[in-house]
Formats: structure tokens, C-alpha cells, sequence
């Protein structure tokens, strides 16, 4: 676990910063700001912790009145000790949290709620509706619907195509629902769904086993930018790299590249931002630093990454 | 003698038995392609399996061997990526990176084995400690995203895993290898009669003059470097490493030796054993992806159970022949 206090003393560019601000006067005491996240695990949490530290940084020089305690935990019993320690030790104003597992972590969120905090919830919504002040999430129904769409819109009837599913949960549930919603009433077959687990090794043995059972296999739905390498070494390995496409999905680095380049089999991506969180702490920040309304649902919606589009999708820098 | 022999012969037994039912699910089973694909991604567990057997047999325990991997793969890449530059895409920046995984992998083996017999700490403990250090050294070094072999030496690289003779891809040739050599080292050499006899009892080997510790650190070195031979044919597969890299492997090596009919308590260890518990776990997987036999919801289920049952068959009858 790292626990880092990222306050910055940027005290002149700050000053200048918030020189014109009217909500100063009253907030010019410290605001603490806790933000628990999950450890980077896997490619996508790593662009979320990236993304969650670039941003505390960033706004820790822009406003010196607040300060952050940022947590990343393994499991979700270690959030819910970070969050008892953040309370406990640090008494913090305001909590941007992207639990770990719905269940676990809503009593304690509640219970910091219940202290007379204010709660952001990150993506993965509470077990129980009412208790963040604003909830900040991804869309995974349009995550799934903008990619069978694609599919429904590219594909020949009579076309054929594999999936590869994430880590078995309700998001990965919501997103193929709406992808085979999206496909229905057109003549595209799903041959086969198994789960790649958004890893790499696990979706390459996969497609490997795809390749080896259908002789024709016209696209990929890899839902997922790691899934979507490892089917393509599987699929360039097979020799059959011509016969099909691969859509991933969240905008890996290194596929948005390829697909700025033109690449033939990967036509398009579909968005499922990492830098969410980075929404969520700036919104978290505006509610101790301005006036401006800070309450209710913000959904950032999943979008069509095209070779025109691309250029504003790609952050060289983050690491996913 | 006949028990003895239906005793030892359960795995092949099981194994005969998947491959048939296999064929029967679906005729692309045996084609070639197919039968490459599984020998050669069995073979990284099976190298790391064959070490373990080792340890096993020796009465220790390693559960530190699918970080580590992650990790040894994330710092040749590291290395490779680093020295490109000066050396440029050629084979001589490829061996640099490979010898960086199999000395780090030895080093990262003695580390294992020091802890073990100098410091005197229980390796259930040391291990899972170095567990929690390669993986998060790992996660560090990639900072939180992917280590990725830059293309030019990918692409010169690749063909240690998808090239080979024929379809014979080198992955299966060096498992074979390792296989056959291990299975000398257990059955005829001095090296494997000292693990047997300190699995079985230490104290007695100690009193026959063996070096306990020496040996037990010989164990765990072994082991390194096949998680470092393990790790030079991994490399070239995807040609990345992250935090998600090797995820599980100790427990599927584990379960590979005990399958095999090595004892979790140690003293006796069976390499061939070993060899067919790691190609029972990757068939068993093959299967369930080629026939829609269950939901994948139940892959794992279906996996423990027949986990249980091969180690249960053999147990019973292994209980017979004591009686």
C-alpha cells in the first residue's frame, strides 16, 4: 500500500491561481481531501492510478489550501481500512472513492457520509442509493452498445464472431447485455463468449483455442485493450491475420497509435476512460474551492475512437 | 506389483482419459496445431513445475515462482530495452536480456533458498514474502501499466516461441529437455537421492553426512533458473510484463507435483509425475474452451474437481498398497 501526502508548497502559483476566487474567504482554513482507489493490477488501473496522481499533483500546486492523502488497496478489506485511517487519523473534509466491491465498502462509506463529509463515488456504484453527494462513472451499456453497433454496421450477414468476456461481474455483464442487444435483428452469429479476464496471457490461450475450433471467424469483440493484444499475437501466430478484425476497448496507448496509423485490423476503439478518476478529484476540489454546484450523476460517455478522431484520445505520457 | 503399477500409472490413466474425451468433443483436438498450442504454453508451467518438484521433494515449498517471473521478465525487458540503443536490433542484445532473466533467476533462487537455510525461516513465510516484493517490484518498475519489448527486437525475437522444428516449437523442445534431465537428476543422480532422503527424514540425512543445506539451497537455485529459462520463452510470446504477468503460477505448478504423485510432505518426488500433471491442467483448460461443455462461469469448478479427483485416485490406491 503507498500512502503519499502530495500537498505541494506552490504557494506563488497558487496565489496566483486563486487570486480572483469569491469562495476564498471562507475556505482559506485546510481542506483535506481523501482518495482511495485500487492498486494498479492490472493495465487499466494503472492508468487510473497514473491519472489519479498526475491530477492530485497538479491541483495540490493549484489551490495550496487543499490537501490530498491518496490510498491504493490490494482487496477491498484493505480500502476499508484505508478509509477507517483516513477518517480516523487524517479527519478529512471530502472522500473521492472507486470501491473495490460494491458490497463491502458501503457501510463504511455510509458511515463517512453519516460523519458529514462529502462522498464522491468513483465507477463502481454502493450497494445502497443515496449516499454519495456525487457519483462519477463510466457508461458500460454504451461501452457494449457503440461496439455491437460497429459490429451490426461493418458486418456481412452471415458473418461470424468470438468474444472474449472480462473478469466475471455485473460491469462485464451490463457491457456484453448491451453489445448483443446492439447486434440483434441482424445476421451476425456469436460463436463463442468465454472469459479472457482482461489479461493478456489468459485472452491469447483463448483465441488460440478460438482459432484452433472455428474454421471461420470474421471479427473479434476483445472488450478490452490488454484482451485485444494477446488475440492479435493468437491470431498472427495462426497465420489468419488477414481473415479478421479486433475491437478492444478503453484506449490503450499503444492501440490508439495503431489506429492514428490506419491499421486494417483495428479499425476502431471504444472509449472507457481511465482518467475518470481525474474528473472525479477535480470536481471533489471545485466543491471546497468555488461555489459551483457539485452534486448529482455524471456519466462520461463511451465514444467511437476513429482513425480522424484518435489524435485526441492518445496520452503518450500515461503509462496505459 | 500390480497395484504398484495401477498406483503409479493413475495420472497417465487420467491423462489418456482427457485426450479421449477431448477427441471425442471436437475433431480439431488433434491437429497439429492444436497439440503445439497446448505442449507449448504448458511449457512454462511445466519448466517451473519440474523445479518445484525438487523443492517439494525436499520437504520445502516455493510460492514465490509466479511473481518472480513477472519480474525477471519485466527486468530483461528492461535490460534489452536499455542496451538496444548502444547494440542495436541483433541477436547479442536478445542473449544480454536472456542472461539477465537466468542469472537474475538464479539469484532470485539463492535469495529463496539463503532465507530458508541461513536465516532459518519457514519457506512458506520467505516465499510468500518474496512473493509480495517481486509482484509489487514488478508493478513499480512497469509504473502501474505494461513493460513492452520495443518492435524491432520483438519481431527478431519472436520465433523462440512460435519457431521450432516443424511443429515441434522450441518452448516443447527445451520443456522435453528439462523434463528428461530432471527426471535423471530425481531418479540417478547424487544431487536427487540427498532431496529424496532430506525430504523423507532431515535428521537422519544430516546423520548420513549429507549437506542439508547446501542441498536445500540447491533446490531453490535450481528452481530460479527455470523460472529464468521459463521467462526467456515467455518473453517473445507477448513480448510485455505487468503487474498481471505469472498470476497464480506457484499454485499451478503446486498442484501440477502433487497431481503427479509427489508428496506435499516431501520425500518422494516424480519428475515424469510432474510432467503429466502439468499437461492434465492445460488440457483440462483446451477442453473446456474448444466444447461448450459448461457455462465458463464453472470452468474453475470443473478444473478443482478433476484436481481432486486425480490426487483422490491415487491416494486411495497408495493407501492400499501401505495396508
Amino acid at each position: 500500500m503507498k500512502r503519499r501526502n502530495l500537498m505541494k508548497g506552490a504557494v506563488l502559483a497558487a496565489t496566483l491561481a486563486m487570486g480572483a476566487s469569491p469562495a476564498l474567504a471562507q475556505d482559506a482554513e485546510k481542506k483535506i481531501i481523501g482518495v482511495s482507489i485500487p492498486s494498479a493490477t492490472h493495465g487499466f488501473m494503472g492508468g487510473l492510478n497514473w491519472h489519479a496522481q498526475d491530477t492530485i499533483t497538479r491541483l495540490g500546486k493549484a489551490y495550496p489550501n487543499l490537501e490530498f492523502v491518496l490510498a491504493t488497496a490490494g482487496d477491498a478489506a484493505k480500502q476499508v481500512n484505508d478509509i477507517e485511517d483516513m477518517m480516523a487519523t487524517r479527519n478529512i473534509d471530502g472522500l473521492v472513492v472507486l470501491p473495490f466491491e460494491s458490497e463491502p465498502l458501503t457501510a463504511p462509506v455510509k458511515a463517512v457520509k453519516e460523519a458529514g463529509k462529502f462522498v464522491t463515488v468513483v465507477d463502481r456504484g454502493l450497494s445502497e442509493e443515496g449516499i454519495e453527494d456525487l457519483y462519477v462513472a463510466g457508461d458500460n451499456t454504451a461501452f457494449g452498445r457503440v461496439a455491437g453497433e460497429y459490429f451490426k454496421g461493418n458486418l456481412k450477414p452471415g458473418s461470424k464472431i468470438v468474444v472474449l468476456r472480462g473478469i466475471p461481474t455485473t460491469l462485464d455483464n451490463e457491457r456484453v447485455e448491451a453489445f448483443q442487444k446492439a447486434l440483434e435483428g441482424s445476421e451476425v452469429e456469436i460463436l463463442d463468449m468465454q472469459h479472457g479476464n482482461w489479461n493478456r496471457d489468459d485472452a491469447f490461450t483463448v483465441m488460440q483455442d478460438y482459432l484452433s475450433k472455428y474454421p471461420q471467424i470474421d471479427a473479434v469483440w476483445a472488450a478490452d485493450d490488454d484482451m485485444a493484444i494477446g488475440v492479435m499475437e493468437a491470431i498472427s501466430a495462426a497465420n489468419r491475420t488477414d481473415e479478421m478484425w479486433v475491437i478492444g476497448g478503453a484506449g490503450m496507448k499503444e492501440i490508439i497509435k495503431r489506429i492514428m496509423e490506419g491499421d486494417k485490423q483495428l479499425p476502431v476503439n471504444v472509449t472507457y476512460p481511465p482518467a475518470l478518476i481525474s474528473s472525479a478529484i477535480e470536481m471533489t476540489a471545485l466543491r471546497f474551492v468555488s461555489n459551483a454546484p457539485m452534486t448529482g450523476r455524471f456519466i462520461i460517455g463511451s465514444q467511437l475512437i476513429t482513425p480522424e478522431n484518435a489524435e485526441q484520445f492518445y496520452y503518450p505520457d500515461s503509462p496505459f | 506389483m500390480r497395484r504398484l503399477n495401477l498406483h503409479t500409472l493413475g495420472p497417465i490413466v487420467a491423462l489418456i482419459a482427457l485426450v479421449i474425451l477431448g477427441a471425442m468433443l471436437n475433431p480439431a483436438f488433434l491437429a497439429p496445431a492444436n497439440i503445439t498450442n497446448v505442449l507449448a504454453r504448458s511449457a512454462f508451467i511445466g519448466m517451473i513445475a519440474v523445479g518445484m518438484t525438487f523443492v517439494i521433494t525436499s520437504g520445502g515449498l516455493d510460492l514465490s515462482v509466479g511473481s518472480m517471473a513477472a519480474f525477471l521478465a519485466g527486468v530483461a525487458i528492461m535490460a534489452m530495452n536499455a542496451v538496444a540503443p548502444a547494440l542495436g536490433v541483433h541477436w547479442g542484445t536478445i542473449l544480454i536480456g536472456m542472461g539477465v532473466a537466468l542469472l537474475g533467476g538464479l539469484a532470485a533462487g539463492w535469495l529463496n533458498g539463503a532465507l530458508v537455510t541461513k536465516a532459518r525461516i519457514e519457506p512458506f513465510i520467505v516465499t510468500l514474502g518474496t512473493m509480495g516484493i517481486f509482484r509489487s517490484l514488478v508493478t513499480w518498475l512497469a509504473d502501474g501499466g505494461t513493460l513492452s519489448l520495443q518492435s524491432g527486437l520483438r519481431t527478431l525475437y519472436r520465433p523462440v516461441y512460435y519457431g521450432g522444428i516443424g511443429w515441434i516449437t522450441w518452448p516443447i523442445i527445451t520443456f522435453a529437455v528439462v523434463a528428461i534431465i530432471g527426471e535423471w537428476m530425481m531418479r540417478h543422480s547424487r544431487f536427487g537421492r540427498h532431496v529424496e532422503a532430506i525430504g523423507s527424514n532431515e535428521r537422519v540425512a544430516r546423520y548420513s553426512a549429507i549437506d542439508v543445506n547446501r542441498v536445500k539451497l540447491m533446490t531453490y537455485v535450481l528452481l530460479g533458473l527455470l523460472v529464468g529459462l521459463a521467462v526467456v520463452l515467455y518473453v517473445p510470446r507477448l513480448g510485455s510484463a505487468s503487474g498481471s504477468t505469472g498470476v497464480l503460477w506457484e499454485l499451478e505448478a503446486i498442484a501440477a507435483v502433487i497431481i503427479g504423485g509427489t508428496a506435499l510432505k516431501g520425500g518422494t518426488g516424480r519428475v515424469w509425475g510432474t510432467v503429466v500433471g502439468v499437461l492434465i491442467l492445460s488440457l483440462i483448460d483446451n477442453i473446456l474452451n474448444l466444447a461448450d461443455l459448461v457455462s465458463p462461469y464453472l470452468n474453475g469448478a470443473i478444473q478443482g474437481v478433476i484436481i481432486v479427483l486425480a490426487v483422490v485416485l491415487q491416494r486411495e490406491k497408495s493407501a492400499a498398497d501401505e495396508r
